[in-house]
């Protein structure tokens, strides 16, 4: 296949994951998972929840070490102590749950673990300026900065956040289920925020479980499933059918159809006598329940 | 977009908040407002407490919780409890006069092996806590029975009593009774040092809360410890400095009362741990931590300190005092709440 297309990029990647792999005890929670990202480059992960989407995230931002494989940032190879490593390596981490303490101020929230000191104490004047320029360069305006965040809106703390992680020098940003909990609207800012980030030159890791969000911003596309890898490709490889096809399951949604089949999703049935509904739960196959399982003990770690 | 505002215009459902309610939003407003009410009660019901030179006793009887209150507020912004801060500040003293009347030291030494003993039983709390990943509650009333059963049995051991020995003929009794238990007659007040040690930790500690990174660190343990170790704040000595800091405490609390009476009493400050943490409520902090006051909690001990007296010079029965310091403290959380939902609004 010959590269002309400009949305494929030639740069060599300045996070590079060979064969990563982590064990909890007896659960291998991440296996063989190889994932390219390149500067100015969206690098999607999907996956359902107990994928292994936390665990990678954990792996890059530093907050646990892997037991497989090796992580290379700019070509050397890595192991972060903690996030605070790794943040000064350039990699800023936006939470599912933003990591923002809901009743501290909007500015100290921003310079949390990078406070800006004028002699002993603290330089507030300084760090409210920033944080209100950082946040007018990306679209919000918030008039009182002395405002405990959990005053604010979903969006308007996704943004925080993600102003605060391109402020403080990052070269990659992961971005952890961004548009989980927002709005139709509010998603959409947080999806332009990612192109602008990619305009920027940065290298985007967007974890998602959408995936028309996904395709919406992503150059690549990798999904894991229990643990691995089940497709790496590049957006002009695959269509969004596809995509969303994979994520659902692929053959497993297949074969989900064939065991509703006889279901019929549009039967209305008349409400039960007397109110007194008899459900019996349906039975589940013996490999099903193990599966289950399985995902269910991987969510909980 | 229908509407073409310009960028800076902001979101005009948000408007800037008026300076009452911004005042209204402090923590330590509750505290304010019901250190004014008690004020005034016991101005009208208690002719002594209207005399100028009971100011010095007030203050005195408010420092005693004061100055353990301060450290705990801080301790309950990161998120943590203390059970064991009023048995420590027993035994610190303890541990002062028997170093030194046991093995004849300068009463200068015994006074820095308490200080190396409180701040280590604060450490100990802070490691223990992180090493087993208990509550705060349980690993702190365990070390509170510790303490208490050690303050008894070592008393009985070393004293052959209930009380610690005479150390007032030893070496740097005097010196040392200058530093901790000093009294000075303003006019018509009485004015004792810890006063002033708890006046200038209020200043020290607030500044360390509102304006160093220390300070924002604590707000952010308590507040959300998971997103603080997130974004690189260490967590752990965080809260282990705040555990050391209510040691701190003790160990200046339990010299002065062992210079000012020269007689510990070895099964004492038992419920004083309750005080110092009504105080540091009455003051704003929230039980979940994350929130409140340095100031606050000094109003709060203020307020114990007047409705300590007030009670005596109304010549009602000081058996009231609990009863009335739990109505306070009740009172206190319920304004807390209603004014910062005002504020917040």
């Amino acid at each position: 296949m010959t590269i002309t297309d400009q949305t494929r990029t030639t740069t060599a990647p300045i996070l590079e994951l060979d064969d990563i792999g982590k064990r909890y005890g007896n659960v291998h929670a991440l296996r063989g998972v190889n994932i390219r990202v390149r500067k100015g480059e969206v690098t999607c992960v999907l996956g359902d929840n107990g994928a292994g989407k936390s665990t990678l995230i954990k792996i890059i931002a530093g907050l646990h070490d892997y037991t497989e494989g090796s992580m290379k940032l700019d070509g050397e190879e890595t192991h972060f102590a903690s996030p605070r490593v790794a943040q000064s390596s350039g990699i800023a981490t936006v939470y599912q749950d933003l990591a923002l303490a809901p009743l501290m101020s909007v500015w100290r929230n921003f310079f949390l673990g990078n406070e800006i000191r004028k002699g002993v104490g603290l330089d507030i004047d300084e760090m409210k300026k920033v944080a209100g320029e950082e946040l007018t360069k990306m679209g919000i305006v918030i008039p009182d900065l002395d405002r405990p965040v959990s005053a604010l809106s979903g969006g308007q703390r996704q943004v925080i956040a993600i102003a605060r992680a391109i402020y403080f020098g990052a070269n990659v940003v992961i971005l952890d289920e961004p548009t989980a909990a927002l709005g139709v609207k509010q998603s959409g800012v947080v999806l332009k925020y990612i192109l602008k980030m990619r305009d920027a030159g940065l290298g985007v890791i967007f974890i998602t479980h959408n995936p028309h969000h996904a395709y919406l911003v992503g150059n690549h596309f990798v999904i894991l499933k229990l643990g691995r890898v089940v497709l790496d490709a590049h957006r002009d490889e695959l269509t969004l059918e596809q995509l969303t096809g994979e994520m659902a399951g692929g053959q497993e949604l297949a074969e989900l159809s064939h065991e509703l089949a006889g279901a019929d999703p549009g039967k209305v049935v008349p409400p039960a006598p007397d109110g007194a509904a008899d459900v019996v739960a349906p039975t589940l196959a013996a490999d099903a329940r193990a599966e289950l399982l399985e995902e269910e003990q991987d969510e909980s770690l | 977009m229908s509407t073409a505002t310009p960028a800076v215009a902001g979101d005009d459902r948000v408007q800037a908040r008026s300076s009452l309610s911004t005042y209204l939003g402090m923590p330590a407003v509750g505290a304010v407002i019901g250190a004014v009410a008690i004020a005034a009660l016991f101005l009208v019901m208690a002719p002594a407490f209207r005399e100028l030179g009971n100011i010095g006793t007030v203050m005195y009887q408010a420092s005693t919780i004061g100055i353990m209150a301060v450290f705990v507020s801080l301790l309950m912004i990161g998120g943590e409890f203390d059970l064991s801060a009023g048995v420590a500040v027993v035994s610190s003293s303890l541990c002062a006069a028997h170093a030194t009347w046991y093995f004849g030291l300068n009463v200068w030494m015994g006074v820095t092996i308490a200080l190396v003993f409180s701040v280590a039983v604060g450490a100990f709390n802070g490691w223990l806590l992180q090493a087993t990943k208990l509550p705060s509650f349980l690993v702190t009333l365990g070390s509170f029975f510790v303490l208490s059963g050690a303050n008894l049995a070592l008393t009985r051991i070393i004293a052959g009593g209930v009380s610690s020995n005479n150390i007032s003929d030893m070496d740097g009794w005097s010196t040392a009774h200058a530093v901790f238990a000093s009294t000075w007659q303003l006019g018509p007040i009485e004015l004792k040092i810890p006063v002033i040690y708890w006046l200038i930790l209020t200043g020290i500690l607030s500044f360390v809360l509102l304006r160093t990174k220390y300070g924002n660190w604590i707000f952010a343990a308590g507040g959300d410890s998971a997103a603080a170790r997130a974004v690189g704040v260490p967590v752990t000595a965080t809260k282990v400095v705040l555990f050391m800091g209510v040691g701190f405490g003790a160990w200046l609390l339990g010299m002065h009362n062992l210079f000012e009476y020269n007689n510990v009493q070895s099964g004492a400050g038992v419920g004083y741990e309750f005080i110092y943490i009504i105080a540091a409520v009455i003051g704003g902090c929230l039980l979940t931590g994350g929130y409140g006051s340095v100031a606050g909690a000094t109003v709060g001990a203020l307020i114990y300190g007047m409705t300590n007296l007030g009670i005596t010079y109304a010549g009602w029965d000081v058996d009231w005092l609990k009863t009335f310091m739990g109505v306070l403290l009740i009172g206190a959380v319920l304004v807390n709440q209603a004014v910062k939902r005002k504020a917040q609004a």
